[in-house]
């Protein structure tokens, strides 16, 4: 796609635009949250569209983040497909018990009868110099929750097209949106075919070593992978766009073809979704491997304050001395 | 608010009194309508005992007795229409059978399967709740679908006096208010959270005065008195769909039971408060009325006990007949369509069984 056809927009436009789009196509979907209608969000990702599409289609509700996702529950119920905004990642926990004993098992307490195609919008993630309870990297609590769709995009056109598809979903998506890439510009075609939810995509090809990321890590991946190019290694990125469920086909294809894999993720490391990555790989691929699969996390701490959080998330330097351990020492 | 509103929230509606006369200046209540609730709760009765007799069997793994509180599960099922939700917790099996579902569904749950047994949508009754409070704020997402769609929908949503101390509670509480939700919040107040009595969960003058703080109407009633019930309730839910939002019933009740089979009431109430209120049975009440003014005989009784025993029997039937739990169903519902990781984990154990039949 070239860029004199397809325009430039941020991810904050990429997600406004797909949830444009869904409201438009659908009479079902409807948006709320905290501050969502006449301000647009604190990210001005549902900019215009309480202006565009009235009251009964985009509302702000009272600050209660439990209430919006029990009510979101409800309008599932009764024929709706809410998509709710948490305004940021921390801001979400009040909402937790709905989440993992209504919104992710209603399906399963109702053999099949009642499905709730709700999508949780969550900010999430840091890089953004926030204060605490603004940068928390929570996937594992909702990764861990059987019933949850877990999603999240690293690109601004796959903010679009997984948007679109989780709100298509028949399931309950918890939408993570990295929010350092909110004011990102990027390409992105809004007529292109939506990504399916539950395949990880190759972003770059490579024959030494995988490194595997999601959402905001993806970047930082690609980042590490062409400094690697310019000292001779030759590296993959593979970015699984859903965490749940979780494309082993794609990722052990990968490693099992490189035989070296790195997982990249910005979330404390210990009991995380890398290391759940970590363990599938290694029980899948063990006859490929030349080397243990390695972690580059965050570390094992409360997220920290803007002065010192460059030292927690993981960066080129570190993720390029992870690779450097993999034992190529070794290597015939 | 008027000094008329806070009297409301504080003093019990009552129709019947406990000796089964009419509270003074109020008219005779229809008499058909009210044998009619009569039978209801007779079978409500019947239902509850039968529960408990399955449990001993070891039938049922738990039973929540609504025992003593019959008259609120009767009154709450049929102030609704058809079309009206119904969200019940653990407690309110009587309530989803006068609701019309067979009990033998109703009991899926407690009979120790992973699902509700009846259909939701269907009946437009939601799963009982086992966490307090937590479907009240889905009552009011289901009520504000409605009114978004043009529907008159009204919804009847449950719960006792322990979970209006959750946070659920109020949040579904002020969001119903806000939205002029067509909600109806039923607080049975039946004096226990399991152990903990009332004077530990709330000393707000009364639980439907917390209505006032939401801009809602909070009206208290005599629990065990079936007309005063129908018709506090029948008012709420008239004005919910008259699109006039939201309304607090309180129902001044008891659980005359344990918590479950599984509690022991003895270590934190005594029998003389328990005797104290085996008088204000809501069945007696409405058979001494009813027997007074000639509308139940001997003739009537027993065909109303012949009609409950019948249910009973079906229940009984229902309950032991084996359940077919398909061990490979635990994979199918968990997502619309199951995962890669779950279909592999349904053929690992498909091949345990295959096994283990071999």
């Amino acid at each position: 796609m070239s860029s004199a056809t397809t325009p430039k927009m941020t991810m904050a436009q990429a997600i406004n635009t797909a949830l444009r789009d869904a409201i438009a196509e659908d009479d079902s979907v409807v948006v709320f949250g905290e501050d969502v209608a006449q301000l647009g969000g604190v990210f001005r990702v549902t900019d215009g569209l309480h202006r565009d599409f009235g009251e009964n289609r985009v509302f702000d509700t009272p600050l209660a983040e439990s209430g919006i996702v029990g009510m979101a529950v409800g309008m599932a119920m009764n024929g709706m497909r809410p998509v709710v905004e948490m305004q940021f990642d921390a801001f979400a926990y009040p909402a937790f018990e709905q989440i993992v004993s209504h919104v992710a098992k209603m399906g399963n307490r109702t053999r099949g009868k009642v499905r709730l195609p709700i999508v949780i919008r969550v900010p999430y993630a840091g890089g953004i110099g926030g204060v605490e309870h603004h940068c928390d990297s929570s996937e594992a609590y909702y990764a861990h929750t059987p019933g949850l769709t877990v999603v999240a995009p690293a690109t601004n056109a796959d903010a679009y097209g997984l948007l679109r598809a989780a709100i298509a979903s028949p399931d309950p998506v918890i939408f993570l949106e990295p929010k350092k890439h909110y004011f990102s510009k990027e390409e992105v075609d809004v007529s292109a075919a939506v990504p399916p939810i539950g395949r990880a995509v190759v972003r770059r090809p490579g024959k030494d070593a995988t490194l595997i990321a999601y959402g905001p890590s993806v970047p930082v991946a690609l980042a590490a992978a062409a400094q690697a190019a310019t000292e001779g290694r030759d590296l993959g990125v593979v970015d699984l766009r859903s965490i749940v469920p979780f494309d082993d086909e794609t990722v052990c294809a990968e490693v099992r073809r490189t035989g070296r894999a790195v997982v990249v993720a910005e979330a404390p490391g210990f009991a995380s979704v890398a290391s759940e990555i970590a363990a599938r790989v290694g029980e899948r691929c063990f006859h490929h491997l030349e080397a243990p699969v390695r972690r580059v996390t965050g570390f094992d701490v409360p997220y920290p304050p803007p002065k010192l959080e460059h030292h927690f998330l993981p960066g080129v330097d570190r993720i390029l001395d992870v690779v450097d351990t993999l034992q190529w020492e070794d290597a015939a | 608010m008027s000094a008329g509103q806070l009297k409301a929230a504080i003093t019990p509606a009552r129709w019947l009194d406990e000796s089964g006369r009419l509270v003074r200046g109020t008219p005779a209540p229809d008499a058909e309508a009210l044998l009619e609730g009569y039978r209801r709760l007779v079978f409500a009765r019947r239902l509850n005992e039968q529960c408990g007799a399955l449990v001993r069997q070891g039938r049922l793994a738990v039973y929540p007795s609504s025992r003593g509180q019959e008259a609120c599960q009767v009154a709450c099922a049929s102030v609704l229409a058809d079309g009206d939700w119904l969200f019940p917790t653990y407690r309110d099996t009587a309530a989803i059978a006068a609701r019309g579902v067979d009990p033998v569904e109703v009991l899926t749950l407690l009979r120790g399967d992973w699902h509700c047994g009846y259909d939701p949508v269907r009946h437009k009754v939601a799963p009982q709740a086992t966490p307090l409070a937590t479907q009240l704020p889905h009552a009011v997402g289901v009520g504000h679908a409605a009114r978004l769609k043009g529907e008159d929908t009204v919804v009847m949503a449950l719960c006792g006096d322990g979970a209006t101390s959750e946070g659920d509670f109020h949040e579904a509480c002020n969001f119903a208010a806000v939205f002029r939700a067509p909600v109806v919040f039923f607080v049975q107040n039946n004096k226990y959270a399991i152990s903990v009595p009332l004077a530990r969960q709330s000393v707000a003058p009364s639980l439907a005065a917390k209505a006032i703080g939401y801009g809602m109407p909070g009206v208290r009633v005599d629990g065990n008195d079936l007309p005063a019930l129908e018709k506090v309730l029948g008012e709420a839910v008239a004005r919910a769909r008259a699109g006039e939002g939201p309304t607090l019933v309180e129902a001044d009740t008891y659980r005359i039971e344990s918590h479950t089979n599984a509690d022991d009431a003895s270590r934190y109430r005594t029998e003389d408060e328990v005797a104290d209120w085996l008088p204000r049975d809501p069945l007696l009440r409405v058979r001494t009325y009813l027997t007074g003014i000639g509308a139940l005989d001997d003739d009537r009784e027993r065909e109303i006990a012949a009609a409950a025993e019948a249910m009973a029997a079906a229940v009984r039937t229902g309950v032991n007949a084996e359940a077919t739990a398909d061990p490979e169903e635990l994979f199918a519902h968990v997502y619309a369509t199951p995962t890669p990781q779950l279909a592999g984990q349904r053929a690992a154990l498909r091949a345990e069984l295959d096994f283990e039949e071999a």
